[in-house]
């Protein structure tokens, strides 16, 4: 009897659950704890790394020299010029001068600043074709360029979409007072633009030469020249590739934001950059700012590692740090206090 | 002929009709009633018909002469026990309706935030927008910024939509389908004699279990193995069966069983008294070839008896041989078969009380139950009573062991706050002996209230009594000054706060009464304020009306746990019905919930799997709140910078790929392997399970303050990059703020917080828990840089506009600074407030 059932739990299979740890949730496990050591140390750690980021950070922000100038509210005849935008042919000119009291060595770099100029709107973003900008032969319609896609007979916009249309198309140049004398301050335009979107994100239409590649095109039409003409001393800085162009087109994640224009070229007397002195911003006003109650800045300054001025990381790192490491110190006062307690309580 | 009789009913002891046949006639009662499945013998003839037979309406006459059998033919629906089963319904958890709860206010939270943005968009667009339209008009069919809000009230339903968590549902069953798999394949709920490992027969419960409160039980089969053993008989007024003391011990709960389970093969009584006869001394069969090797006796009185030929010993045998089932006519009080044994006469019942009090005193520690059969000596005319004609030869007492380890369990269980009801269809000394023997009742209770009134008034006199005598108790324990009237208001808090163990045993006709809509509560609370309830005698609909009744009140989860067809309606109408596949069938097993083959598993169901169940649902749901929220409320905060434009914060991949590849499976490996404390801990620590029962890791609090961290996190995650982005510039010189970095600064802070918080939530880092943790991050980085590749651009240059953006960011000194700062900010408090919590309110779990 006994055997037969033996014999017959050997024959069927058995319905006993595998022994396995996962199967009977054994598996090896690390379980970490908070403990009181692994805790304080923690803090005081990230506390005083913090701290030390902190630290770091504000001296090397501080090294950063920067010259900001509003020049909408300087130039504010140009200003309130272009808020008529049938002025739109009339040329505006426009200077802003500074003293530079210190020299700005290393590499300078030159800025535009714009406020309150919403690139990161939803609508403005998706207003481009990326095909058509990498010279791709694309119908537009199907893009969100609308309504800066064609013209009422049909002509394509290149490029088409409300950011390439709203371009910054001021000029602005730097010169440097000295001795009576002026000097135009050498300036690099090319070489500020990533080098993905140089090389990758962007591409000219293939052709015999440019302005036949974008033949049966037409400019957006705020532009006062067509894109094949935007750098014409440079075929490698022309049409679609334009570095002022990539530039504007990679839109800033905020209303207030501020796009590399130009570098200071490091030759001759700025080898090292910007000696101290007077300097005078000429400025070819294009842009209207004024109607949306936006604001033009043109900002020079130097970088470091961290990048340029901005203090507010050296003082998040620095307060972050302190109060990490205050709270450590909490966590050690309440822990003892319990302690105390807890030894009190077991006399 | 023509009945006319009650419609359809669910009460199992009334029936009132009435017979016309031939011009007569004659009352119908109960007395005349065959119940379903019930099996007629001994008798030579009988009619029947069959009334109630469903669906058909019609009686059908079922004519049953001559044979000594008659089964009352397969019924329908409107049979007694048919309407008395129970209906079926869909279980539900309560998470589950709090979840539901909960999405839905999440819905109203998006529209409200919806509504927010839309009016915010249309007061942009009506003071800037409207400037702005030269660089960017409004499109086509937007004439009004109101109309431009509508849009974008739409556009914002959708952008942040993610916080409603639409794959919660299908997260929570894949946890829970693991948890039931966790239950099958558990080697300790694996019971060998049986060959039958605990089942999970639904995958939607399993938290539920960490949560149970109150389990009703069933004695036969559930508390007991349902194995008749002769364990005793008296013949001519001699006991036999007394066994040495030796072999008795606190382990007595069966030699003869195998050491994990049950005995095996179920043993037939009668069988038994067959070879009973010819058996030799304790234990020794080796002269009887045809002696059950399982069995075991310890009285050598007996068999020297046997061999000395008394003449009443051999008759007293020979007619347990013969005739099986004794039908007493004259039955004592309350005392009708049920299956276990048959209630003798007057004489037989004082006998048994005799070994009953025996059996208190001697074999507390082996559960016995014992059931009597009368004898006579003309034993084949059932009608004789002992009384008048029969002479009483003797009765043999059955034993039905407890199952191994039940005291302990019902011990643990209590300690673990679960209060245990045992509803049986036995009768009351029967269930009370249980009770004892399992140690539900004991001897150092208080008082033992009995309600057993036949009539309303009784019952609710019994009730007021017992309740009153608890509070003078407590009044007396309490404050001996506190004099004044407690307000009948107060009645239940009073009763809660019960000094003294008390235990209350109910009868099932008192209990009819006791569940009647005017006394209902009443019945509850005092049963509440007991530490053990009995109810006995209990049809199967009272079962479920009493669970029902403890369900409508006591807003606790329920656990029935039964393994016969009348435990069917209280498996169903509980929150979690557990059947024990035992020896009635399987017709419980197919209504549970669970299954498994031994009551002492239930401890280690809810203490251990219940109790990880819930504690992993919990910490699950938390976080997954969390991370929806912290995701989808940076949209919300950037709505405010980009003119309310529903523009989003992060590249549409990383939307599409958060949820289901970034951040699901670690919180799907915590959700199903964590471990708090090992299982051996909780099953020392019963106390581990309370805070299942007062639902403290989930509930609307916990959901508030998950939510509240979630939106910390998006206001860090918004605002330190916007910080640190304003008018910042690369190491290079070139603008470092624009729209693509900064959707890859705050997406890889995104994806690196709530890595880093699942982490610290991971309380049980095995090495599937490393693997998606790591792989998580790791998937994150690798895809974010293919999406970001050249390759993909020039396949779809206007899908994958982000091209090289990834690079560019990360290979910023200032963008790893922010994400560093993020993650600290957002989790050194985090870190803070659990520390502290743990160190100031420590749980017992800690």
């Amino acid at each position: 009897m006994k055997t037969k059932t033996d014999q017959d739990a050997q024959a069927r299979p058995s319905r006993c659950p595998d022994n396995s740890a996962f199967k009977q949730q054994k598996l090896p496990a690390w379980k970490p704890q908070l403990s009181i050591a692994t805790v304080l140390s923690s803090f005081f750690v990230i506390g005083a790394a913090c701290l030390a980021a902190g630290i770091c950070l504000i001296l090397s922000t501080n090294s950063v020299r920067e010259i900001e100038i509003n020049y909408s509210d300087k130039c504010s005849n140009c200003s309130k010029l272009r808020e008529n935008s049938s002025n739109w042919n009339q040329e505006c000119n426009c200077s802003a001068g500074f003293v530079l009291k210190e020299d700005m060595l290393g590499d300078v770099f030159m800025y535009y600043g714009l406020q309150n100029f919403y690139q990161n709107h939803r609508r403005y973003m998706i207003s481009k074709s990326n095909a058509q900008l990498l010279g791709r032969d694309v119908n537009i319609q199907n893009s969100y360029c609308a309504p800066f896609t064609t013209y009422q007979n049909g002509t394509p916009m290149a490029p088409c979409g409300a950011i390439a249309n709203s371009i910054f198309n001021d000029t602005i140049d730097l010169f440097y007072n000295v001795n009576s004398s002026v000097i135009q301050v050498p300036l690099l335009k090319t070489g500020n633009s990533w080098w993905t979107d140089k090389n990758v994100k962007f591409r000219n239409p293939v052709g015999h030469n440019l302005s036949s590649a974008f033949a049966g095109t037409a400019r957006p039409p705020y532009w006062q020249k067509p894109v094949y003409m935007l750098d014409e001393e440079d075929e490698r800085n022309n049409g679609y590739i334009n570095d002022d162009l990539i530039i504007w087109m990679r839109v800033a994640a905020f209303s207030t934001f501020r796009n590399l224009y130009r570098r200071v070229s490091r030759t001759r007397r700025f080898a090292d950059g910007l000696p101290a002195g007077n300097y005078t911003f000429r400025i070819s006003y294009n842009f209207p700012v004024s109607k949306f109650k936006g604001k033009k800045y043109v900002i020079l300054s130097t970088v470091v590692w961290s990048g340029g001025s901005n203090p507010f990381l050296g003082i998040a790192y620095t307060v972050c740090g302190t109060a990490a490491t205050l709270m450590g110190f909490v966590i050690t006062a309440i822990h003892l206090k319990l302690r105390k307690k807890k030894t009190y309580f077991q006399k | 002929g023509e009945v006319v009789c009650e419609p359809p009913n669910n009460k199992l002891d009334k029936f009132g009709g009435t017979l016309y046949w031939k011009e007569h006639k004659y009352p119908l009662s109960n007395q005349n009633m065959l119940l379903r499945g019930c099996v007629l013998r001994n008798t030579e003839w009988c009619f029947g018909l069959v009334i109630f037979a469903g669906g058909r309406g019609a009686a059908a006459a079922a004519r049953g002469a001559g044979p000594p059998l008659t089964r009352v033919p397969r019924p329908g629906p409107d049979t007694k026990l048919m309407q008395n089963s129970g209906r079926t319904k869909f279980k539900r958890t309560s998470i589950d309706r709090l979840m539901n709860t909960l999405v839905l206010w999440i819905f109203g939270f998006l529209v409200c935030m919806g509504v927010i943005l839309a009016i915010g968009n249309a007061i942009w667009e009506h003071e800037v927008g409207a400037r702005f339209q030269v660089y960017l008009p409004w499109p086509e069919g937007v004439h009004s910024a109101f109309f431009s809000g509508f849009l974008s009230f739409w556009s914002y339903i959708i952008i942040l939509n993610t916080v409603v968590p639409i794959s919660l549902y299908v997260s929570v069953e894949i946890l829970r389908l693991g948890h039931s798999y966790f239950i099958n394949w558990d080697k300790k709920m694996y019971c060998a004699a049986r060959r039958a490992a605990a089942e999970a027969r639904t995958t939607t419960l399993s938290e539920e279990l960490g949560q149970v409160e109150y389990v009703f039980s069933d004695k036969t089969g559930t508390l007991t193995q349902n194995v008749m053993v002769f364990s005793k008989c008296s013949v001519n007024g001699r006991s036999y069966g007394e066994r040495p003391r030796g072999s008795r011990g606190r382990g007595a709960a069966g030699p003869a069983q195998p050491a994990s389970c049950s005995a095996g093969d179920a043993q037939d009584v009668l069988g038994h008294k067959g070879e009973l006869g010819q058996r030799p001394e304790p234990v020794d069969f080796s002269s009887n070839p045809l002696a059950d090797p399982g069995f075991q006796f310890w009285d050598a009185g007996l068999l020297e008896a046997v061999r000395r030929g008394q003449p009443l010993v051999h008759d007293f045998f020979r007619l347990l041989a013969l005739c099986h089932t004794v039908m007493p006519e004259e039955k004592s009080p309350g005392g009708r078969g049920d299956g276990t044994g048959t209630a003798g006469t007057a004489g037989t019942a004082g006998m048994a009380r005799g070994w009953h009090g025996d059996s208190g005193e001697n074999m507390g520690t082996v559960g016995t139950a014992w059931g009597w059969r009368g004898r006579h000596r003309d034993g084949g005319d059932g009608e004789d009573s002992v009384g008048t004609v029969g002479t009483l030869l003797g009765a043999t007492a059955i034993e039905d062991k407890l199952q191994q380890g039940v005291p302990e369990t019902i011990a643990v269980l209590t300690l673990a706050n679960i209060k245990i009801w045992v509803l049986t269809g036995d009768k009351q000394e029967t269930a009370v002996n249980i009770g004892y023997s399992c140690k539900m009742l004991t001897d150092d209770m208080t008082e033992v209230f009995v309600v057993s009134g036949r009539t309303v008034l009784e019952v609710r006199e019994e009730l007021r009594q017992a309740r009153e005598k608890m509070m003078a108790a407590s009044r007396s324990v309490g404050n001996g000054f506190c004099q004044e009237k407690v307000p009948s208001s107060k009645l239940p808090s009073v009763l809660e706060a019960v000094a003294g163990e008390y235990a209350l045993v109910i009868n099932g006709h008192s209990l009819a009464h006791a569940l009647e809509a005017d006394m209902e509560v009443e019945f509850l609370e005092t049963a509440c304020a007991c530490k053990a309830v009995i109810c006995c005698r209990v049809t199967p609909l009272q079962k479920a009306q009493v669970v029902e009744l403890v369900k409508k009140y006591k807003k606790a989860v329920t656990l029935a746990i039964g393994d016969g067809a009348n435990d069917v309606s209280m498996i169903k109408t509980a929150h979690i019905g557990v059947g024990i596949s035992g020896q009635e069938g399987i017709q419980a097993v197919l209504a549970s919930d669970y299954s498994f083959s031994q009551f002492k598993f239930l401890q280690r169901l809810l203490l251990v799997h219940g109790r990880w169940s819930y504690l992993r649902m919990c910490k699950f749901l938390c976080y997954f709140f969390y991370k929806n929220f912290a995701f989808t409320m940076v949209h919300f905060w950037f709505g405010f910078f980009c003119g309310f434009s529903a523009q989003t914060v992060y590249d549409q991949y990383f939307i599409t790929l958060y949820n289901i590849v970034y951040t699901s499976l670690p919180v799907l490996a915590m959700g199903i392997f964590d471990q708090d404390v090992p299982e051996q801990r909780s099953m020392e620590y019963p106390k581990l399970y309370e805070p299942g029962q007062l639902n403290l890791l989930f509930n609307k609090r916990e959901f508030f303050i998950c939510i509240a961290q979630g939106i910390y996190t998006s206001v860090l995650m918004f605002f330190i990059p916007y910080g640190v982005f304003t008018d910042a510039t690369r190491d290079d010189g070139a603008q470092l703020a624009d729209y693509q970095s900064f959707a890859v600064t705050v997406a890889t802070s995104l994806v690196i917080v709530v890595s880093v918080q699942i982490g610290l939530d991971t309380g049980f880092w095995t090495a599937i828990n490393h693997f998606f943790i790591w792989g998580s991050l790791a998937a994150y980085f690798a895809i974010l840089f293919a999406m970001h590749s050249d390759g993909l651009f020039h396949m779809f240059p206007n899908q994958f506009c982000f091209v090289g953006s990834a690079p560019a960011a990360l290979a910023q000194p200032a963008v790893w600074l922010t994400i560093g700062l993020t993650t600290v900010v957002c989790v050194a408090p985090v870190v803070a407030l659990r520390f502290l919590k743990l160190h100031l309110r420590p749980q017992l779990s800690d």
